[in-house]
């Protein structure tokens, strides 16, 4: 589903991205964890062309992402993305912001839209809230309806860049709940987050990456039980006590 | 397309200077004034806050070139006879001009440097006083130099508008460069020449007094002289 | 004073409308109006220019900018008044002139506003329409400019007021406007020039003075408006 070949990024002098090889198959839900600094937003923002990369191949469903005359509106209308600081339209309600990529890409009907909107939110548990602002929402509703609104086009794939770090702790777990039923649902998932009890739960494959590089890439129960790289080890000593 | 010979370039040169020399006046003035009018204002008597309030909503709410005309035109009419007539005598067209821009802009000015005292914590203040500063060493030394440096950008600005407003002045026959430039049209009729290059020369003053004010306020940057300590 | 304003209250109002062509204050608030209306189109399109990844474009944009603010309003008037008939060979009403330099120079200015409206706007929102999958204009005109306009309502609307005082440059043209019309009595009054000039000052002291509150309420309406979104 998603390939990604001898992925390389500078930023000015620094060496952001080294080397990077990932193969994420459909149905797969692959988190990447690391110290900050390692990269791992980087990484996942160049899967849909945010960054650019200098070096590498990068493949969503068989399209290359850097080919040349390709429809880049087109490719991210397959990716869904959901950022850490949501980054919802604040001067439109939650219902318009979710129907805002079908009415303008895909010119669906209004009624189409607005139904198949209420569907999402429904799922998401926002139904009461659809012709609020943003603004009037807390951080856990907002992420919940950025997510609603990035599967409005029923991507194949779904990337999420540290979906809850921006929350606060008691609102973390109703956006891990979404993410959860998504991943039971068969949805193509890369995560790049801190919450271990996730990945422990849902996930297929954890990739540890440190300075650019990946050093691990293993399934949940190897990575948490035994790390093999001495810096997978240290990072996992230093964050999973915080987590009990 | 004819372009303007030596003597036509001179006579837009000189409008210039005369242009420069209305700039210097009124800006000196203008600052004057707001200076008093923000001392005036701090003093917080209910009375001569509202003179000054009254002064700054009259001088932003009527026109620039009304403010010339009624000081050159209306104004004289108020002077004794003597007066008046040594007045007209000696430039009163530059003098008017002068007071009516100086005015004008000390107006503005004075809301720039109240936009800049209000920008101060008052903790600034709080702490002047209580190492023992009166209210004026607070003022003097700590709350006004901290609020000039906050606006010298909206100050430049300002200085910047002065400098273009003066054209205003050929409206009562200043011989500034304006006024030059409708005077060798009419004569030479080389429109696009002449007014070309008297905008080139109203563009180079407007990038100069941009360029020097970007160099004081680096100058006054705070943030500069923190990177020199550490 | 009284007395001046008494008997030529007509005049200063509406020139010499209906015996004549519309003039004074009511000319005043057409040229200006008209000056607001079609420079913000223009202003519009400079500031999307100027934000234009295209950089000649942003180039081009950004030296017309600074040209047109880097001369005297009176210049640009005097540009359209005598450059462009000689360059198009046909004369041009004063009326038209006035209000094509002031458009000029507005949307020079305004363009600055909106564009600084626009860098505003977070970049997390731009990225999210954009990761969506919605091109670069329909985020510009559906995410960025509904924001970006609305932030600075305010400052545009100033601008109106800041609109009405530069029409008074229309006597220098002999546009007849307020300021014309005044100099009109002043020409048939001859011994009250102090009067004359001090009720010119006093009805544009008015009207801007109550525009202005007008744009304080405005501001303060779309802040509350904000605020409960």
């Amino acid at each position: 589903m998603i390939q990604l070949e001898q992925v390389n990024k500078w930023f000015g002098e620094n060496h952001v991205l080294k080397n990077v090889d990932l193969r994420i198959a459909a149905g797969e839900v692959v988190v990447v964890c690391g110290p900050s600094g390692s990269g791992k937003s980087t990484l996942i923002r160049t899967i849909n062309r945010l960054e650019p990369i200098e070096k590498g191949r990068i493949t969503v469903n068989g399209q290359d992402v850097y080919a040349k005359g390709l429809n880049i509106n087109t490719l991210r209308a397959g990716i869904g993305f959901v950022f850490q600081s949501f980054n919802l339209f604040p001067h439109m309600s939650v219902l318009d912001n979710v129907m805002f990529a079908p009415l303008n890409i895909r010119k669906t009907p209004r009624d189409t839209a607005m139904a198949d909107a209420k569907v999402l939110l429904e799922r998401v548990g926002l139904s009461h809230k659809l012709d609020a602002y943003p603004g009037n929402l807390s951080g856990g509703q907002q992420q919940r309806v950025a997510i609603a609104r990035a599967l409005a086009l029923k991507p194949p794939v779904m990337l999420f860049d540290e979906p809850t770090s921006a929350l606060d702790p008691e609102m973390v777990g109703e956006v891990l709940q979404v993410m959860k039923s998504l991943a039971k649902d068969g949805m193509t998932m890369v995560c790049v987050t801190h919450e271990m009890g996730f990945a422990r739960e849902v996930s297929d494959r954890v990739v540890f990456m440190d300075a650019g590089e990946i050093l691990e890439s293993d399934t949940p129960a190897n990575f948490f039980s035994a790390p093999k790289h001495p810096r997978a080890q240290r990072f996992l000593s230093d964050i999973l006590p915080s987590h009990g | 397309m004819k372009f303007l010979d030596s003597a036509q370039l001179l006579q837009l040169a000189s409008g210039m200077v005369t242009t420069l020399q209305l700039f210097a006046v009124a800006w000196v003035l203008a600052f004057t004034i707001a200076l008093t009018l923000t001392v005036v204002r701090t003093a917080n008597v209910r009375a001569t806050t509202f003179i000054v309030d009254a002064y700054v909503e009259y001088h932003r709410n009527v026109p620039l070139l009304v403010q010339v005309l009624f000081w050159y035109f209306g104004m004289p009419e108020l002077l004794p006879d003597g007066v008046r007539a040594w007045l007209y005598q000696h430039n009163a067209e530059m003098s008017l001009a002068a007071i009516a821009l100086g005015l004008g802009s000390a107006a503005y000015i004075a809301e720039d440097i109240r936009s800049g005292l209000r920008a101060i914590p008052t903790m600034q203040f709080e702490a002047a006083r209580a190492l023992g500063c009166s209210y004026l060493q607070c003022m003097r030394l700590v709350i006004v130099p901290q609020a000039l440096r906050i606006a010298i950008p909206p100050l430049v600005g300002r200085a910047l508008l002065l400098f273009k407003n003066t054209s205003v002045a050929m409206a009562i026959g200043v011989v500034e460069l304006t006024y030059q430039t409708r005077e060798i049209e009419n004569e030479t009729y080389r429109t696009f020449a002449t007014f070309g290059a008297a905008t080139i020369m109203y563009l180079i003053g407007s990038f100069l007094l941009m360029y020097v004010g970007s160099r004081i306020q680096a100058h006054y940057s705070l943030a500069r002289k923190e990177g020199r300590r550490a | 004073m009284l007395d001046i304003i008494r008997e030529y209250w007509p005049l200063l109002l509406v020139g010499q409308y209906p015996h004549g062509p519309l003039g004074g204050l009511a000319m005043t608030l057409i040229v200006a109006g008209l000056g607001l209306l079609l420079s913000l189109p223009l202003a519009l399109m400079i500031a999307i220019a100027r934000v234009s990844p295209y950089r000649w474009v942003a180039r081009c944009a950004a030296a017309l900018v600074h040209v047109v603010r880097g001369m005297p309003l009176l210049m640009l008037i005097f540009w359209a008044y005598f450059v462009v008939p000689k360059v198009t060979g046909h004369a041009v009403s004063g009326f038209t002139t006035l209000v094509c330099a002031l458009v000029i120079y507005e949307s020079a200015y305004l363009s600055e506003v909106i564009r600084s409206g626009i860098e505003a706007i977070p970049r997390g929102q731009i990225e999210a329409s954009r990761s969506l999958g919605v091109g670069y204009w329909r985020t510009m005109f559906k995410v960025v400019l509904p924001q970006a306009l609305f932030n600075v309502l305010p400052s545009m609307t100033s601008q109106f007021v800041s609109t009405v005082k530069e029409t008074s440059l229309g006597y220098v043209i002999s546009v007849n406007e307020l300021t014309f019309a005044a100099n009109q009595v002043n020409n048939l009054v001859l011994t009250k020039p102090l009067q004359v000039f001090g009720v010119l000052a006093i009805i544009y002291f008015i009207v801007c003075f109550t525009l202005s509150r007008g744009v304080s309420l405005l501001d303060a309406r779309v802040r509350r408006t904000r605020a409960m979104r």
